[in-house]
């Protein structure tokens, strides 16, 4: 295995990529005594056209999702409880652009890896288990149109994007998931859950040696072709300003977002990511000007806060919380954006927040759960997370005026507000 | 995991653990007091208060830029529900000293800045600045009326309101929204000198520094202190059983249905009530999960947590409106299997090792590490977590069982849409 280490965060990681295609990242964790593994595949709520065996296919919004639920059945039972024997506590999400599977255990480590990598690459469904499932996925999507920052952030997607997949909900609804079968869920399973299209990273103090072994012993060795996708051509145009809904809460809450320009794939899309992050940071970060002058007029409260986040062929700046007036706190960030990109940030200022940022990207390398699900994107979007002390050295103050002035601007923007019933 | 506690002073108690595999280190401060419905919402505003700015750092601005500059080190206020006390405080969080660039010390800094914090808020004529209080008394009202948005964390919050009421456990952490309309500024002033004068201050430290530096900083950071007699930590008043089933139910306008159940335990068996809660409902194994929701797909989440300083165990669910019944049935027969001891092989070892696992894995996690010790503290109970897992291993499935057959069901809570009510 090839070892890499990153002197500025004190990491070390080993990589191999196996002959059927899976790529493997350890990161050795002395001192540790959970050990965690990720088996991720780049397949997620987005993937719902794509082409398989030469046929453009259309699946129902919710499917790699419902294929979450499903591939912890296996044919002598379920691998919960394989793993619960065990100790282990394994679980699953799935993201608009991967599904990830994970465990962390102190004891029995390589066993329990052999039951993951076993039940997340042997598919097995019934019609009877497809159909189980739907009360369950049901009460989970139930549960999620309850929650008001669910709702925002769907709604807020909907409203940036009118082609791009990106605003398909990850769970589906209720209608689409009913034409989910098993036959479709096998198709899924063959077209994504191939070694060349995954990724294992495991965290913890193991020996990287073995963990390849487990992986070459227990996976297929042969990896499928690529899938070309279609996320859909999105327009540069938002699809709709502004959108509202009233829900039972306790006070009005909302988010504001801006439809950037995508990424590029590669280091690029790293650097975008954290060239994001930190006008995020300067524009509205808990230190920025316009934070603390809004806080301290009772607009916003500690509940405030934005993110800037890249995916397949769309990206977005978006912030919010409780606010009395969301229309103001909106035209608030517009006009503080025009203001940095017309004179420009200043220098003390941005040196300040680079520090907290640095802090904060360090901070996160405590997490295991981070740490792999950094090393993931970090594969797929093909750049190495564990540069980010270089990548930072290459933003400037200047680099950050340049992306508020191009992207954070009124006519990128968009409105989701939730007022109570 | 060698973790110490030592006696700073009257009342000042320091848990430390040295570690240096973390990337950071974690210092925290609490004030442990009885949780009463006077002082709840009270005490629950004083952490935000006293973050808006001190003598040094008079405003959000200053201390902002501070703890930029300090390679964006955190202090974050907390307030928690431990037994029937209430902490109150601030957990930083700062990069280890082996990890900043410039090769700073760091801990003295953010230690001074706790201190700060604590001792010496920025005040106009002896007491908190209006702007301030103000401010800060209107974000904990909204706090406490935004418990609605979560729904779960709304509907377990009511359950445990409902069946402690008359209880100090049934006070919410925040308190209510009538009793925070109600603060004022000369009294909020007062509660706060006797707060920090006559609570216990529990101070925790995870990191890399040695155990006399860590001292030496917090000495320094609260010498401004003051003590006098110092509060003794009041353990909880076990709930007294119901004679029959207490049954509430509310409207409000919601597509899922979220159902409470709250039950007695007769024992006093904790480590038994522990790991027969953990086959209850206490994982994605148990009882709960594989009934409930995988065998009879009635619900996407069935979990219940073993309530120990309270003698209490909770079950909480997102179901159909319609499927009241048959859920509140099924839980009811999960609780009698346990008490049957109707068990397949793997799940008592199941429920061990999950419990065995969330304690050996306790020590990689400078935050569970201070939420564990501070819950320790609060209740006055010194085991650590190494002791717990001997307890577990220890336990036999004759003491799960008897202890498992004095729980009984006292209170249950269903939050149902308006239309289904109809």
């Amino acid at each position: 295995m090839n070892q890499s280490f990153y002197k500025r965060v004190g990491e070390s990681v080993h990589r191999e990529t196996l002959p059927n295609g899976l790529q493997i990242c350890v990161v050795p964790k002395p001192g540790y005594a959970k050990k965690y593994a990720f088996f991720a595949t780049r397949y997620g709520g987005m993937d719902t056209r794509f082409q398989l065996g030469g046929v453009w296919l259309d699946t129902p919004a919710g499917i790699a999702h419902y294929l979450e639920h499903k591939m912890f059945d296996t044919k002598e039972g379920n691998a919960l409880q394989e793993l619960a024997k065990n100790g282990a506590e394994p679980n699953a999400f799935t993201a608009n652009a991967m599904t990830g599977y994970y465990f962390s255990s102190t004891e029995h480590f390589e066993e329990n890896l052999e039951i993951l990598l076993s039940f997340v690459s042997i598919p097995y469904f019934t019609e009877e288990s497809v159909a189980k499932e739907q009360g369950i996925i049901g009460q989970e999507i139930r549960m999620i149109e309850d929650d008001p920052d669910w709702q925002l952030y769907a709604r807020m997607t909907r409203a940036l994007y009118s082609r791009s997949t990106a605003a398909v909900p990850i769970a589906g609804t209720v209608e689409s998931i009913s034409h989910i079968t098993a036959e479709t869920l096998y198709d899924c399973h063959r077209a994504f859950y191939t070694p060349s299209n995954m990724i294992l990273t495991v965290v913890g103090d193991v020996d990287p040696v073995h963990i390849a072994d487990v992986a070459r012993r227990v996976l297929p060795r042969q990896g499928g072709p690529e899938i070309p996708r279609d996320y859909g051509e999105e327009p540069e145009a938002v699809a709709e300003r502004e959108t509202s809904l009233a829900m039972e809460v306790s006070s009005p809450q909302f988010l504001t977002a801006f439809k950037c320009r995508p990424p590029r794939e590669g280091e690029d899309f790293f650097r975008a990511s954290l060239l994001g992050g930190m006008a995020c940071d300067v524009l509205l970060g808990d230190s920025s000007p316009l934070y603390l002058r809004l806080y301290g007029q009772g607009l916003i409260n500690s509940s405030f806060g934005g993110d800037f986040e890249q995916l397949p062929g769309v990206a977005m700046l978006y912030a919010g919380g409780d606010s009395r007036d969301a229309r103001k706190v909106a035209a608030e960030i517009c006009g503080e954006a025009r203001r940095l990109a017309e004179e420009g940030i200043d220098e003390d200022f941005y040196q300040q927040v680079r520090r907290a940022a640095f802090g904060g990207q360090l901070r996160g390398l405590n997490s295991f759960e981070n740490i792999a699900v950094s090393l993931t994107e970090g594969y797929f979007h093909g750049y190495d997370p564990l540069r980010f002390p270089q990548v930072f050295e290459t933003i400037t103050k200047d680099d950050v005026a340049a992306f508020l002035r191009e992207n954070v601007t009124e006519e990128r923007a968009v409105l989701s507000e939730i007022v109570p019933k | 995991m060698e973790v110490t506690r030592t006696k700073l002073a009257g009342g000042v108690y320091l848990t430390f653990h040295p570690a240096r595999k973390f990337k950071t280190s974690l210092l925290s401060a609490q004030f442990v007091t009885p949780l009463r419905w006077e002082t709840a919402s009270a005490c629950a505003l004083l952490p935000a208060l006293l973050r808006r700015g001190t003598v040094s750092c008079p405003d959000m601005g200053a201390l902002s830029a501070r703890l930029d500059t300090l390679y964006g080190a955190r202090i974050d206020c907390t307030v928690r529900k431990k037994g029937e006390n209430q902490c109150v405080g601030f957990v930083a969080s700062l990069i280890d000293d082996s990890y900043a660039p410039g090769g700073e010390r760091l801990l003295e800094p953010v230690a001074s800045l706790l201190g700060e914090l604590v001792c010496d808020p920025v005040t106009e004529r002896g007491r908190f600045v209006p702007a301030y209080f103000d401010s800060e008394k209107a974000n904990l009202i909204d706090a406490i009326r935004s418990i609605l948005n979560d729904k779960r964390e709304y509907a377990e919050g009511r359950l445990l309101r409902e069946m402690c009421a008359g209880e100090a456990y049934g006070i919410p952490r925040l308190g209510d929204d009538k009793s925070a309309q109600r603060i004022q500024p000369q009294k909020l002033y007062s509660l706060y000198r006797k707060l920090i004068a006559s609570s216990r201050l529990e101070l925790f430290y995870s990191g890399s520094a040695s155990r006399e530096r860590v001292e030496q900083a917090l000495q320094a950071a609260f010498a401004a202190l003051p003590r006098e007699d110092v509060q003794g930590i009041a353990p909880a008043a076990v709930h007294p059983a119901r004679e029959s089933v207490y049954s509430v139910s509310e409207e409000l306008d919601v597509t899922q249905g979220k159902l409470g159940m709250g039950f007695a335990c007769g024992s006093a068996d904790h480590t038994a009530l522990l790991v027969g809660n953990t086959l209850f409902g206490g994982s994605s194994n148990s009882k709960l999960f594989l009934n409930v929701r995988e065998k009879l797909s009635l619900c996407y989440y069935a979990s219940s947590v073993y309530h120990r300083q309270k003698g209490l165990i909770t079950v909480s669910s997102g179901i159909e409106f319609a499927n009241y019944q048959r859920a509140y049935d099924e839980i009811c027969a999960q609780l009698r299997a346990v008490q049957n001891g109707e068990l397949e092989d793997w799940e008592l070892e199941g429920a061990r090792s999950t419990l065995l696992n969330a304690y050996a894995s306790m020590g990689d996690s400078q935050g569970k590490l201070e939420n564990f010790f501070l819950g320790q503290a609060a209740t006055g109970n010194q085991e650590t977590p190494e002791d717990l897992a001997a307890a577990v291993r220890e336990v036999t499935p004759e003491r799960i069982f008897s202890a498992m057959r004095t729980v009984s069901l006292d209170t249950a809570y269903f939050l149902r849409g308006k239309e289904a009510a109809e």
